[in-house]
Formats: structure tokens, C-alpha cells, sequence
């Protein structure tokens, strides 16, 4: 075990990658700098200006040669600095990339990595802030994953470089430099994690979510409530199976994420579960997320905004009621 | 020349009797670009096309009845039937996308040119794009990318002067192709695209020195749709062409009265001829061809 934070795990395992496989390569703006959090720094030092390339402020087009040097034999790393930013590269990512393999019968290989970020709580405002997954899981073709620990954060970009798909990392920038204890493991893409056992109810968490649960759980034991807390890791491909085994033993579900409650990931798990699970549920499915609004800037209103500890508490008592 | 006029004018019937399927946009007219760019390059060098597709994918190669069967939609087609006309793909012979997203691919083109390079090959990269994909922010995006690191890509503007069904007066106030990556300082040229050998020298020139490491270029090709935008098309806005002007503007009978000129063409009908028996037998072979399995759908949304 040693000490790290989500930040320097990204860092450590894009370097790794590419001393492994010099046909690994980073772009996206200011990556040679580091980008504003520093995720890739450093890397220009040791691979180089070709290899780490800065790029303008041209997401579609960062997006789209990413892509076809992945047709080409190459293994990109996007780097998009913000989420809300790839909107401009959505035609790239749902048209190009996602259904290569597809439409070309099997000939075209897309292995891309898009690493991005999403989550509010920075004062960022709306367009600097938002929770767009949901989106991206609507996509065939695409996988999407989504750390909420370094060791994750670690696990899932290896994952990710080595899957011949495209892979979209979304990371949250408020994990990036809590202090962790972490395991080198190898994760799989579509293998959920049982972060924490319990026997009374189980809560399905994304992202910042997680650590938002791990808190309510914690609160919740003080009144003898068993929370079991479950992080997908990745959202295409689901782990459903973990999910329903859970909720085979607690009978009661609340899915929770940042993002905007309506059409959130959150709505597609509770579809799948009480599909596939219809008689194991003791009452409705509760989902946490976040209001349908903007995000707002005025620090106490992005405060009360965001949906955390005390969402997903309400969230378990209002399942345990019915 | 031949096999593409032959392959379209066939694709077009079949369209019309429902044997060839979805959207279809022929090229006939535009054949030279095609025909001029592709006999320059290598099997391993890679092109990228458009909705336009047919043309391009001959040219690099790629059997009739393979691209015959994938418009028909059938197992034997290119892609297994999972394409169609707007997105043919051949890898083995360097066609790695046509896109229905017009000016989707051109940035895709530039990551292909920027491998060879990472990979230390010298295989270039083409992009053909009509004028109408110039007026999107994808293609100046591309253009300043592949300027700013050099890429050995060559950028093939097939301007018909219409994007779907407007003329281009009517899309920009910048008339040739050439005049908007000015700016940028890529070297590029204009030429007849209706003239094969026009397109093949100007072509081969950027080749050659995309071949050494250079590059952007851009070809900007002047040429003629005879047909609509797509199979279909009642064409109201535009004057049927004559039939003096289309033998002026045709590319097929340019070279042939030039061949024939020059001494170096004896019996045009039977090129012709060839390439109508050819295309006979695709469409045979593609009819021949059974639909793909239904579980093919879900067996090729992700590689493995």
C-alpha cells in the first residue's frame, strides 16, 4: 500500500503505459504543461513533444485524429479538459469513433482512450461543471467508466489504453487530490466493486457519489442501518449481475449520482434492476441526483445544489419506509 | 473510369428497382478525381471518403462485387452488409471510412498521416470532401491542425459547386476552395477535375513530396455532377445539362478523344464493354449473396 491521490495515479499510469508501448500517445490542450490539474505532467519530458502533443482549442478535431491514428495502429490518450467541452467533438465520438467497428463489419479498430472530467463544487458555473455520463451510455459502441478512488482511477485507464474500444474515462475533479491508500490491482471494464457490505439496503453510487455514500453509511450504522454500497466503476458494459446479487440479499435500492436527476444513469439502472428483478424489491427504487437546473454559480446555491451525504440518507430512509 | 461509370449507372438502376437499398449518391461525372488521385497511390496508403463513396473505393482497389453485395446489403458486401453505400470501408486496400457526416472524416485523415509518422512509415493519407463540407468548423480545425504539424496528408476537394442542392454563390462568399486555406500557407492547386491527367500530375506532385515527410497539400479538382445530390433527387434547382455540354465536360470521352488523338487508344467501346461484363458479374455475385445473420447486429458493436 502506499500513498497516493486519484491525480498522481492517472499520471503515474499514463507514464507506464507509454514506457510500455511507445505507440501510446497523449493529446489534448496544454498537455505538455500538464493541463490545469496536472494529470500529464511531466510526461512531455520523458516521451517527448511527439508523443505528448499539445493541440489548440479544437476538441472535434483533437477527437477526430485520435481517432484515425487509433484506425491506424496508434493507442491515443484524449485528454478533454472539461466534459462540458465535448459536446464540440460529439459527432467525432458518437458518429466516427463509436461505430467503426460497426459499420465497417468488423475491419476497424478504434483503441481510444478519452480521459475527461465532470462535477460541480468548484464555483465553475454551468458550463464548466455538469455530469454528461448519461449521455455517452446511450451510445453502442462506446464504453464509458467512471473512478471514484485512485486506485479505480488507476485500474480503469490501464483498462482503457488496453481495450481495442473507445473508452470514455470520466473523472471528477474534486476527487483529484484526496489523500488515499492505494493497491495496485488490475481492474476489468464491467466489474463493479462492493465498497462497502451491508444487509439492509443497497446503494448504487457514481463518481463523487461513492465517498458521499461511504459518509451516509457510516451515519446511517449509528442508527443499526445496514448500507451496502456499490460502485459500477464502469457504466458500459454493467456489472448488473453484481448489482442484482445485492439487491437479492437487501431487497431495497437507491441509485445515486451528481448529475441531473432526469434521464440521469440512475434511471437506466433502476429500468434494468426492476426488469431483471421485480420480485426481489421490497418498495420503489430511489434515485439521488441532482435537480433539473443548471448548475448555479452563487456558492450557496451550487451548495445546496449538489446532491451528497444527506440526499442519499434521506434517499435510504425513504426506502427503508415503504 | 470505366468500371465506376458502369458500376453507378448499374447502381442506379437497381436503385430504382429496389435491389440496391437507402440513400445513394452517384459520382458519375466525377470520375476523373477518383481515377487520378487512386492510380497514383500505394495499396498501403490510406484514403478517407464521403458520402459520395463508390468512386474512391473502386479506384483504391476494392472489388465490385464486394462493394456491389454491401450496397445490396448482403453478407458478402465489404462490411458484411453493415455499412452501406455512405460507409465503405476496405482496409486491405487503404479505404479506412467513407462518412455520411459531411467533413466528419477530414480530422480522421490527419490522425492516419500522423501515425505513419509516429510509426515511422511513409504512407500518405487523402481525404476527399466536396465544397460544401468547407463551410463546417471541423474542416478549418483540420486545416490549421495538419498546417501547424506538418502532417503528410493530402486534401482532395471534389468541387462540384453544389452542396446537396445549393450552389455554392449560395453557401460563401469564397469561391474557389483553394482561397480558404489561403491563409494557412499550405501549398495547393486548382485544376480541371474533369481532366484526368490534370488531376493525376497536380496529384502526383503532392504526392511525391508527402511521400518525403511534407505535407499539407490540397487538391481542389473543378468538376460536374451530371446526376442529383442523391438517387431520386427531382433536381428543381438546376438546368438539365446539354447533351454538347456534357460531352465537353465528360471525363470518359475527354480521355478518349484524347487517346484517340494522340494514338495511344485504339478501341474505346471495348474498355467499355469490360467494365459493363464486370460489373455484371458483381451484381450477379452480389444477388447470389445471402442477407447477413441476424445476430451479426450484436456481434460487432464492440471488438474483442
Amino acid at each position: 500500500m502506499t500513498e497516493t491521490t486519484y491525480l498522481k495515479a492517472i499520471t503515474t499510469t499514463l507514464a507506464e503505459a507509454m514506457r510500455a508501448d511507445e505507440r501510446v500517445l497523449v493529446l489534448g490542450e496544454d498537455v505538455a504543461e500538464g493541463g490545469p490539474w496536472g494529470a500529464t505532467a511531466g510526461l512531455v519530458e520523458e516521451f517527448g513533444p511527439e508523443r505528448v502533443r499539445n493541440t489548440p482549442i479544437s476538441e472535434a478535431a483533437i477527437c477526430g485524429i485520435a481517432i484515425g491514428a487509433a484506425q491506424s495502429g496508434v493507442r491515443p490518450v484524449v485528454e478533454i479538459m472539461f466534459i462540458d467541452f465535448l459536446t464540440l467533438a460529439l459527432d467525432q465520438l458518437v458518429n466516427q469513433a463509436a461505430k467503426a467497428h460497426f459499420m465497417s463489419g468488423g475491419q476497424l479498430h478504434v483503441p481510444l482512450v478519452v480521459r475527461t472530467q465532470g462535477g460541480a463544487g468548484q464555483r465553475g458555473g454551468a458550463q464548466h461543471s455538469q455530469s454528461l455520463e448519461a449521455w455517452l451510455t446511450h451510445v453502442p459502441g462506446l464504453k464509458v467508466a467512471m473512478p471514484s478512488t485512485a486506485a479505480d482511477a488507476a485500474g480503469l485507464l490501464a483498462a482503457a489504453i488496453a481495450d481495442p474500444n473507445p473508452v470514455v474515462l470520466v473523472e471528477n475533479k474534486t476527487l483529484y487530490f484526496r489523500r488515499e491508500e492505494a493497491e495496485e490491482e488490475p481492474v476489468s471494464l464491467g466489474e463493479a466493486r462492493i465498497v462497502r457490505r451491508g444487509s439492509d439496503v443497497t446503494v448504487v453510487a457514481l463518481s463523487r457519489l461513492v465517498p458521499e455514500a461511504l459518509d451516509a453509511a457510516e451515519e446511517l450504522a449509528a442508527d443499526g442501518i445496514e448500507v451496502e454500497v456499490i460502485d459500477p466503476r464502469t457504466l458500459v458494459p454493467l456489472d448488473l449481475e453484481a448489482i442484482l446479487e445485492s439487491v437479492a440479499r437487501t431487497h431495497r435500492l437507491v441509485v445515486a449520482h451528481e448529475a441531473v436527476r432526469t434521464s440521469g444513469f440512475g434511471a437506466e439502472l433502476a429500468a434494468q434492476v426492476q426488469e431483471a428483478a421485480f420480485d426481489e424489491l421490497d418498495g420503489p427504487i430511489e434515485r439521488v441526483g441532482a435537480p433539473f437546473a443548471p448548475i448555479p454559480f452563487s456558492p450557496p446555491l451550487e451548495d445546496a445544489y449538489l446532491p451528497g451525504r444527506a440526499e442519499v440518507v434521506a434517499a435510504v430512509r425513504r426506502a427503508l419506509a415503504r | 473510369m470505366w468500371r465506376i461509370r458502369a458500376f453507378e449507372e448499374r447502381v442506379g438502376e437497381l436503385t430504382r428497382a429496389s435491389e440496391v437499398h437507402g440513400l445513394v449518391h452517384l459520382s458519375i461525372g466525377q470520375e476523373a478525381v477518383a481515377a487520378g488521385v487512386c492510380c497514383a497511390l500505394r495499396a498501403d496508403d490510406t484514403v478517407y471518403s464521403n458520402h459520395r463513396a463508390h468512386g474512391h473505393a473502386i479506384a483504391k482497389g476494392a472489388p465490385l462485387e464486394g462493394v456491389m453485395a454491401e450496397l445490396m446489403g448482403r453478407a458478402d458486401g465489404l462490411c458484411r452488409g453493415l455499412g452501406g453505400s455512405m460507409h465503405l470501408v476496405d482496409a486491405e486496400h487503404g479505404l479506412l471510412g467513407a462518412t455520411g457526416v459531411v467533413g466528419g472524416n477530414v480530422p480522421l485523415a490527419l490522425g492516419s498521416a500522423l501515425a505513419s509518422r509516429l510509426l515511422g512509415g511513409d504512407q500518405v493519407t487523402v481525404v476527399f470532401f466536396g465544397d460544401g463540407a468547407v463551410q463546417g468548423g471541423i474542416f478549418v480545425e483540420s486545416v490549421n491542425v495538419a498546417t501547424l504539424w506538418r502532417l503528410p496528408v493530402i486534401l482532395v476537394c471534389e468541387n462540384n459547386g453544389f452542396a446537396e442542392f445549393t450552389p455554392r454563390s449560395a453557401h460563401t462568399v469564397v469561391e474557389r476552395v483553394s482561397d480558404v486555406v489561403a491563409p494557412y500557407g499550405l501549398e495547393r492547386e486548382t485544376v480541371d477535375g474533369n481532366d484526368v491527367v490534370a488531376v493525376r500530375e497536380a496529384f502526383a506532385r503532392f504526392l511525391g513530396a508527402a511521400r518525403g515527410g511534407e505535407g499539407p497539400f490540397l487538391l481542389e479538382c473543378l468538376t460536374h455532377r451530371l446526376r442529383g445530390h442523391y438517387e431520386g433527387d427531382p433536381e428543381r434547382y438546376r438546368e438539365a445539362l446539354a447533351a454538347e455540354d456534357w460531352q465537353e465536360l465528360d471525363p470518359i470521352q475527354r480521355l478518349q478523344r484524347r487517346g484517340l488523338d494522340e494514338g495511344w487508344l485504339d478501341s474505346p467501346t471495348q474498355l467499355e464493354q469490360e467494365a459493363r461484363e464486370e460489373v455484371e458479374r458483381a451484381v450477379q455475385f452480389a444477388r447470389e449473396s445471402a442477407f447477413p445473420p441476424a445476430g451479426l447486429t450484436d456481434e460487432l458493436v464492440y471488438a474483442s
